[in-house]
């Protein structure tokens, strides 16, 4: 299982002399990039374009007692003021719920508010101007008059019945709450020899995408039409939604999404400043322009993570571990975001604790919160971090109660290579995962033996190293299980069209969206190992509604595994039917002919019979010279969606290696291994790239990203100085190997490999600060690990 | 609001002569007035580097830069750097080892790394990584930064007789 290809039958159609599949090739069009050449929202510049600046509330949660806008309404340049009620006019309110989530609820939401503000940062009134500068000046000209109101901030006190409730109709400020129990929990732990019980807790932290939230909308008012440039993961989600709330067709609404700054999970919703947007475009019918400063997007862009959750683990004295049961509590901000809710998240860590191991006894509740604080939702990893970091926490803590090494309870209770199909007890389907050829793997790539010599040899020196392993499991290629069966217009299928050119070159559209994956890159290898077409010669088209397949686009690791797929089978279509117009050119058959290196060759001994540039200049201008009856179609559509899995569940384990500075409390990460598996590696060094940087974001939460609100739910360090992100300087390389079980329920076998990465960092690094704190008797479980909590479990401060 | 100011300065080796406000920062300047948009604003603050730009030779950020500080001075973007080819060797090397994903950051990356390359011959991958840690990059986890850097250096060292 550990060495490709594993189903060579199965991959014949990629499996061919000048394929592109599992090879290392430059992703194309990057030069683009490189020479500052690309095309982002941020740089987009339409005729008449007006740029909208937002007047945000500085309170928690106030009334909005009077907006003054007369002062600046007479600024030179301003084009108009619009408050919540005057947008009112040309766009609905919304609910983020879906049906799915049973018992989840929430307010309507606005695009800005009426009445009364929910969180610091809630816009309160837009300002339009000839220029951003002059918008910026008007917004400080807005009077607006407040009545603060008490805010909820913490989310321990957000279910008191002392604790006012914020919003009155829904009659508490429970969100959401899930329970599950499976197997026998209660006996289980009866049965075990030690039983730990903590409290982990996650700080709420943010996406930070470099380039930030940007939007321009263009409404035509005399072809009535609306096209929104969008930095978006999901363009045709936005397309529904902005028709929707405006009272459009969709076919009325056009998305466009060139090159984006950044997205990982922060740009896959619908943010009431882009809805705004929209709305001012079709109330001022002209194009608009919103780019959120730094300090919008650490205030308005979705958080994440906010989690407190009891852990308990119960094992016996052989490190066979009993039962997992865990208590999860998080807040989400004042409404669930909208269209895929804010109970995803707390959902998923249910979903998920336990995953990688045997037992079959688990009990979780999980409750999500309204709160005072900016809205929080779907990031990278969704919910894997805090159900990796509770389980891999409990798991050591109980290796370490029974005296047991890390790595040898984990191979006592992984669930075995040779066990699947099974299912999780939390319900979740395993096709084929391969947790103990990963471990194998990893234990040899990191020299584990060798680093746990040289640690003890350090601690007589007074060198406090630490050594975290973390296994882990990871949603991928989802189904319509996750959003389209709530009720959510979010597709889950995604189409690809590929056409050969009049000059033999391949046009190939998708509707899975770049956002520097390698969506465009990975098309083009399957199309052109499919057609035997150089990637040279073969263009792909992303990002825009008018031209692509309808489709889901890229999030939640779904690019490579269903976009991939249709692009492969479109592919194959079109190879059938370029081969059927070659035979008839040729006076051959189908099946005696091939296509390699840009040309119709014989199947039998790869004799060039006929380049594929002439074949379409026959097709295209002398179809003439074809055989009676003949009508080429060079042009093939497919599309594809998992029908036998809800979710294509992927593997792997992570490990960290670094030291603690007992005086200073400092850790200095000194070497990371991920061993992962996503089924066929369509580009290993993209697959490997998109693990490092999701581990670099696992560690940005694990040692420093935290969004600090004070009582009074103001976020006290919304810029890049003072909210911390991984830099160059304090990253380890990072070494990545791979197992490869493909997904036998597509031809291509590709799972996600987007989020692996974020998923386990954090634990491992917190297992590795465990077991270098192990000496003092201390343990922490709280992240980020910032010096003062290394320095407070070490009783320093 | 206080009156405009007139300034001229060497852009990518043209001539710019323009009237800017006095507070107009360089990176707006750059974007806005001469749409050399290359120049990307991450922070707006002077943390992230994704403005970074060359001014008489020293990389400065962009948006911690006014327009009219540059009054006289000879100004180098990522446009400017790429037609010159004085880079041509770095982009390659960071286009093979997949060193950019997004690309917001690249463009600041770039200039910053070129900045290190032309000061040490053989800087290590810690040395590396310590010149490029006023540069953010949320994609790659600055691995695949600091190979294609490194590579560079080897690459140029080797060309060096």
């Amino acid at each position: 299982m550990s060495s490709p290809p594993a189903n060579k039958t199965a991959l014949s159609e990629l499996d061919r002399p000048n394929s592109y599949i599992g090879k290392v090739v430059p992703r194309p069009n990057l030069d683009r990039l490189l020479q500052g050449r690309g095309l982002y929202v941020s740089d987009i510049e339409l005729p008449r374009m007006a740029h909208v600046v937002f007047v945000r509330s500085p309170h928690a949660h106030a009334k909005i007692v009077a907006v003054d806008t007369g002062a600046a309404k007479r600024l030179s340049g301003v084009i108009a003021i619009v408050t919540g009620e005057e947008l009112a006019s040309v766009i609905t309110p919304w609910v983020g719920v879906l049906s799915h989530l049973k018992g989840l609820k929430s307010a309507p939401q606005r695009a800005i508010a009426i009445g009364r503000v929910c969180w610091q940062g809630e816009a309160v009134a837009a300002v339009v101007a000839v220029s951003r500068a002059i918008a910026e000046d008007a917004a400080e000209m807005v009077a607006v008059e407040y009545e603060a109101l008490e805010a909820v901030t913490d989310m321990r006190a957000a279910l008191d019945p002392k604790t006012p409730v914020i919003h009155a109709s829904l009659g508490d400020n429970l969100a959401f709450e899930r329970v599950l129990d499976a197997g026998t929990v209660d006996a289980a732990f009866g049965g075990s020899d030690e039983i730990v019980e903590v409290e982990f807790v996650f700080g709420r932290h943010t996406g930070v995408t470099l380039e930030p939230r940007a939007v321009v909308a263009d409404w035509n008012s005399a072809e009535a039409r609306l096209t929104i440039y969008q930095g978006t993961q999901a363009p045709h989600m936005v397309q529904n939604i902005a028709a929707l709330h405006l009272g459009l067709e969709e076919a009325q609404v056009r998305v466009v999404c060139k090159d984006v700054g950044g997205s990982f999970g922060i740009k896959v919703h619908i943010y009431a400043d882009e809805m705004a947007t929209y709305a001012l475009a079709k109330l001022l019918r002209r194009p608009i322009k919103f780019v959120a400063d730094r300090v919008e997007s650490f205030n308005t862009d979705i958080h994440a993570r906010d989690h407190r959750c009891m852990g308990r683990i119960g094992v016996r004295r052989d490190g066979t571990i009993m039962a997992f049961e865990i208590d999860d509590l998080t807040g989400i901000g004042p409404y669930s975001m909208y269209p895929r809710t804010s109970a995803i998240e707390a959902n998923q860590v249910v979903n998920l604790v336990g995953g990688p191991y045997v037992t079959r006894n688990y009990r979780a509740r999980a409750r999500v919160v309204f709160q005072n604080k900016n809205v929080m939702c779907q990031y990278r990893a969704v919910g894997h971090p805090i159900a990796c970091s509770v389980t891999e926490g409990l798991v050591d803590l109980a290796a370490a109660k029974v005296g047991m090494d890390p790595a040898e309870i984990r191979r006592r209770n992984l669930i075995a290579d040779d066990a699947y199909p099974c299912a999780s007890p939390s319900g979740l389907r395993f096709e084929l995962l391969s947790h103990h050829a990963a471990l194998n793997k990893l234990v040899k790539m990191m020299n584990y033996d060798q680093l746990r010599a040289e640690q003890a040899a350090l601690r007589t020196r007074n060198i406090h190293r630490g050594i975290g392993i973390a296994s882990f499991i990871e949603v991928t290629n989802p189904s319509a299980a996750f959003y389209g069966v709530g009720g959510a217009k979010i597709s889950s299928q995604d189409g690809v069209a590929v056409r050969l050119d009049a000059q033999g070159s391949v046009i190939c559209q998708t509707s899975i969206t770049e956002q520097g994956q390698g969506s465009e890159s990975l098309t083009a290898q399957i199309v052109g190992s499919v057609l035997g077409v150089s990637m040279s010669r073969v263009r792909v088209i992303l990002g825009d509604t008018d031209q692509t397949p309808y489709g889901g686009g890229t999030w939640a690791s779904r690019g490579a595994g269903i976009g991939g797929e249709a692009a492969l089978q479109a592919a194959k279509i079109l190879r059938k039917n370029i081969l059927d117009v070659a035979a008839a050119i040729l006076q051959s058959s189908p099946a005696e002919l091939d296509i390699a290196d840009d040309a119709v060759v014989n199947s039998a001994d790869g004799a060039p019979r006929i380049e594929l540039r002439e074949l379409a200049r026959i097709v295209y201008f002398r179809p003439d010279t074809l055989p009676p009856g003949i009508q080429p179609e060079l042009m093939a559509t497919r599309h594809y969606v998992p029908r036998e899995y809800p979710f294509a569940f992927t593997n792997g384990v992570q490990a960290s290696w670094l030291e603690l500075d007992t005086d200073t409390g400092f850790i200095k990460l000194l070497g990371h291994w991920v061993v992962e598996d996503c089924g066929t590696l369509i580009n290993p060094q993209l697959v490997d790239e998109q693990i490092r940087g999701g581990v670099v974001q696992g560690l940005g939460a694990a040692l420093f990203e935290k969004c600090i609100y004070d009582e009074r739910g103001q976020l006290t360090n919304a810029n890049m100085a003072d909210y911390l992100v991984p830099m160059a300087g304090e990253m380890p390389d990072i070494n990545v190997g791979h197992v490869v079980s493909p997904t036998t329920e597509s031809e291509l076998g590709a799972k996600g490999a987007g989020e692996a990465g974020t998923a386990g960092a954090a634990a491992a690094v917190a297992n590795a600060v465990n077991d270098a704190l192990k000496p003092f008797g201390a343990i922490v479980t709280e992240i980020p690990l910032t010096p003062q909590i290394i320095l407070s479990a070490l009783g320093r401060i | 609001m206080t009156a405009s100011l007139s300034i001229s300065l060497l852009v990518n080796g043209e001539r710019v002569d323009a009237i800017v406000l006095p507070r107009l920062n360089l990176a707006d300047f750059l974007r806005e007035h001469l749409k050399l948009t290359g120049t990307h604003v991450g922070c707006e603050h002077g943390v992230c580097g994704a403005c970074t730009v060359r001014v008489n030779g020293d990389i400065v950020r962009a948006c911690l830069t006014l327009a009219a500080q540059s009054d006289g001075a000879s100004v180098e973007t990522i446009e400017g750097l790429s037609d010159s080819g004085e880079i041509a060797d770095l982009q390659a090397a960071f286009r093979d080892r997949n060193a950019l994903q997004c690309g917001f950051c690249t463009p600041g990356m770039l200039i910053a790394a070129q900045d290190l390359l032309t000061q040490e011959a053989e800087p290590d991958r810690a040395r590396i990584r310590e010149h490029l840690s006023g540069n953010y990059c949320r994609c790659t986890g600055y691995h695949a930064i600091v190979d294609a850097v490194e590579a560079t250096a080897r690459r140029r060292r080797e060309r060096t007789p």
